[in-house]
């Protein structure tokens, strides 16, 4: 069954109008992968996602599977396959007849594609259910009648828009742990959309982030977690600090910058010209609440907030022109010097924590 | 893990329909909804129940041509079932039916395909559907009678055609025939199909296309194996609504057959001016029959409880 294909987009563009939803992306999702489009709502991915599917034309650029160009071909064609965001099963057809349908287009034999079908439902433990209609199934179960009735036709790339956003918050994490093991053993692409950071991080070998019909980011969960590209990655992740100020030289090899009406920090990376806009990123969950022992890399603020989070405690940090830092610190090194809110800490991180932010050519 | 999430399912899936079983204790409140049912019941005895008892108690009475007389005879119905000329009107409004029937709904599901697959706009679709609606603002009458000019020997459609040289003499058939009465009742029935099928085929979820083309179905195979089961129990409605209103038809059969076709209604209409109004009742007690075993039939057919 394991034929994955390469996804490659050569400066996709999509243009609704004078709108443009996708602006020239280019991508390359190589074959076998997870890959997460991952993105607040509006930002191209789901047009995207569309478009490598089929169902919605490109205005602008190829699109690529293997080493066949798709751009113009009918979805059915692609060697792709969707699963839509609220499965679209058919609502008259029972379960067998909803997995064998795309068998049925082309013409197979009745016989041999209910046995087809019942084949896909078993591999999905949907057997015992193969005579019921849709309206009868929950949703976790809908979801693998859906996957069943995608991956009859042996695409080699499977695309799954928003697959999880309809679930209940319980069943989306078994039904996510599903997912992955799936892919695994089928060995196929599977491309997927979704706006929660927690399941693209979760899933995804490749994790490309969107926003205004762009890609900001495009690597493995864990560079993009520990280094964000842009200033929108480290926020729409939610793992930095992100603090703007003005580039003012480097010393020590650490990038300088002021913030206005407040401190100077210091962070690795090469610093822009003197005067130019610069965002630096600080890991929330390395942040001390001590004096700093090199100059830039600390503060000291007023909290506005904590939150108790069992293992951890989330600090809201205002000071030195920076507002709403975070903090999160282990449990038990705040309860043993506790702090409530209005006090003054200090709060501090190594050079290594704090990162220069890129960003995108505008 | 797996197991307190498959009880918490079924233990949710339980405890709904025990929630809606539960009677209300409170007696008052009962009363009260009873109450509110009340004006409904009122009407609906007063305009439906008691007429159509009084048709079957009717039915059963003895007359001359002076007077009705209470009694219980079945000769009413010996009457209506015994004689060849009931038979055939019965089959010739059964034909009626069936054609009238066959043209709304192939009409009727086109046009309500083109507005809700063809028109993006919700403002274009709400105004051609308005358009179609435009003919009921005049009364039947008014619409059938005005197509008299149209259709009749020196009328429109046959001046065209002899000025334009395709006929050297006027069709005779265009009107006061089986035509003109299946055109009249086209025009004046075809909205009660356009309406339900667009109705459904406004709710069929949108993807639903996307994903039998996503499948390799052709246009041809998305019509017919995806939009056209969805669009059954809209289409059941506007046979029902179609079928019961060409059965108990009889102006449009008088008027444009001009009097040389017979419909059960028409019938019952005669009948009722030679004051023989048993005869009529019971007439009506066996039409009344046929149109709920038809309509009993479609629902056989077709589950529209989704519909309502």
């Amino acid at each position: 069954m394991s034929k994955a294909a390469e996804i490659e987009l050569a400066s996709v563009t999509k243009r609704y109008g004078s709108a443009v939803a996708v602006d020239a992306i280019s991508l390359r999702i190589p074959a076998g992968t997870y890959c997460c489009l991952l993105g607040p709502s509006g930002c191209g991915k789901t047009s995207t996602l569309r478009m490598i599917a089929g169902h919605e034309d490109v205005s602008d650029g190829d699109i690529l599977l293997g080493n066949t160009m798709i751009t113009q071909l009918p979805p059915a064609r692609r060697g792709t396959s969707m699963m839509f965001q609220s499965y679209a099963l058919f609502p008259h057809l029972d379960l067998i007849d909803n997995v064998a349908f795309s068998l049925r287009m082309k013409g197979v034999e009745r016989t041999e594609r209910r046995n087809k079908a019942l084949e896909m439902l078993k591999l999905m433990q949907m057997d015992g259910y193969a005579s019921r209609r849709p309206a009868q199934l929950s949703g976790g179960q809908q979801q693998r009648v859906a996957l069943a009735r995608a991956l009859i036709t042996d695409p080699e790339a499977l695309l799954l828009d928003e697959p999880l956003s309809a679930l209940d918050p319980f069943l989306k994490i078994r039904m996510r742990a599903e997912l992955k093991k799936l892919q695994t053993q089928l060995g196929i692409t599977f491309v997927h959309v979704t706006h929660s950071q927690e399941e693209a991080m979760a899933l995804a070998d490749l994790i490309v982030i969107m926003n205004d019909g762009r890609i900001e980011q495009a690597a493995t969960p864990r560079e993009v977690f520990e280094t964000p590209a842009t200033a929108f990655v480290a926020r729409f992740m939610g793992d930095h600090n992100v603090v703007s100020g003005r580039g003012a030289g480097s010393a020590d090899g650490l990038a300088l910058l002021d913030v206005p009406n407040g401190g100077k920090f210091a962070a690795t990376g090469t610093a822009p010209g003197d005067g130019a806009p610069i965002d630096i990123a600080v890991r929330t969950d390395r942040v001390r609440l001590r004096p700093s022992d090199t100059k830039g890399l600390g503060f000291t603020g007023t909290i506005s907030n904590i939150e108790y989070r069992g293992a951890s405690v989330k600090l809201s940090v205002d000071g030195a022109g920076i507002e709403d830092f975070t903090a999160i610190v282990d449990e038990r090194s705040f309860f043993e010097k506790p702090a409530s809110v209005g006090e003054a800490v200090p709060v501090s991180w190594d050079a290594g924590d704090a990162i220069v932010l890129g960003r995108l050519a505008t | 893990m797996e197991r307190p999430v498959a009880v918490a399912e079924h233990a949710v899936s339980v405890a709904e329909p025990e929630a809606k079983k539960r009677r209300k204790p409170f007696s008052l409140s009962r009363a009260a909804s009873y109450l509110q049912a009340l004006p409904l019941w009122l009407v609906l005895g007063f305009f439906l129940l008691l007429p159509i008892l009084l048709l079957l108690v009717v039915s059963f009475w003895d007359y001359d041509f002076s007077g009705l007389y209470p009694d219980f005879l079945t000769l009413n119905y010996e009457d209506v079932l015994g004689s060849w000329v009931t038979w055939k009107t019965y089959l010739n409004t059964l034909k009626f039916a069936a054609i009238v029937w066959a043209i709304t709904l192939f009409v009727g599901f086109w046009i309500a395909y083109f507005l809700a697959f063809h028109v993006r706009k919700a403002t274009t679709q709400t105004v051609l559907f308005l358009i179609c609606t435009v003919p009921f603002l005049t009364s039947n009458i008014i619409r059938m009678i005005s197509w008299i000019p149209v259709l009749g020997r020196n009328g429109l459609v046959n001046s065209t055609l002899i000025q334009l040289g395709i006929i050297p003499q006027p069709i005779e058939w265009l009107l006061y025939s089986d035509f003109a009465v299946v055109l009249a009742m086209v025009h004046l029935y075809t909205l009660f199909m356009v309406t339900p099928i667009f109705n459904t085929l406004m709710r069929i979820d949108r993807s639903l296309i996307e994903a039998a083309r996503d499948a390799g179905a052709s246009a041809f195979q998305v019509l017919w194996t995806v939009i056209l089961p969805l669009a059954k129990p809209g289409m059941a409605i506007g046979t029902i609504f179609v079928v019961t209103l060409v059965m108990a038809d009889f102006s449009t059969v008088q008027v444009m057959s001009g009097g040389q076709s017979a419909s059960v209604a028409l019938m019952m209409k005669n009948q009722m001016s030679l004051l023989q109004y048993p005869a009529a009742a019971a007439n009506a007690v066996v039409l009344l029959a046929i149109v709920l075993l038809m309509v009993g039939g479609i629902l056989r057919i077709v589950d529209i409880r989704k519909e309502l």
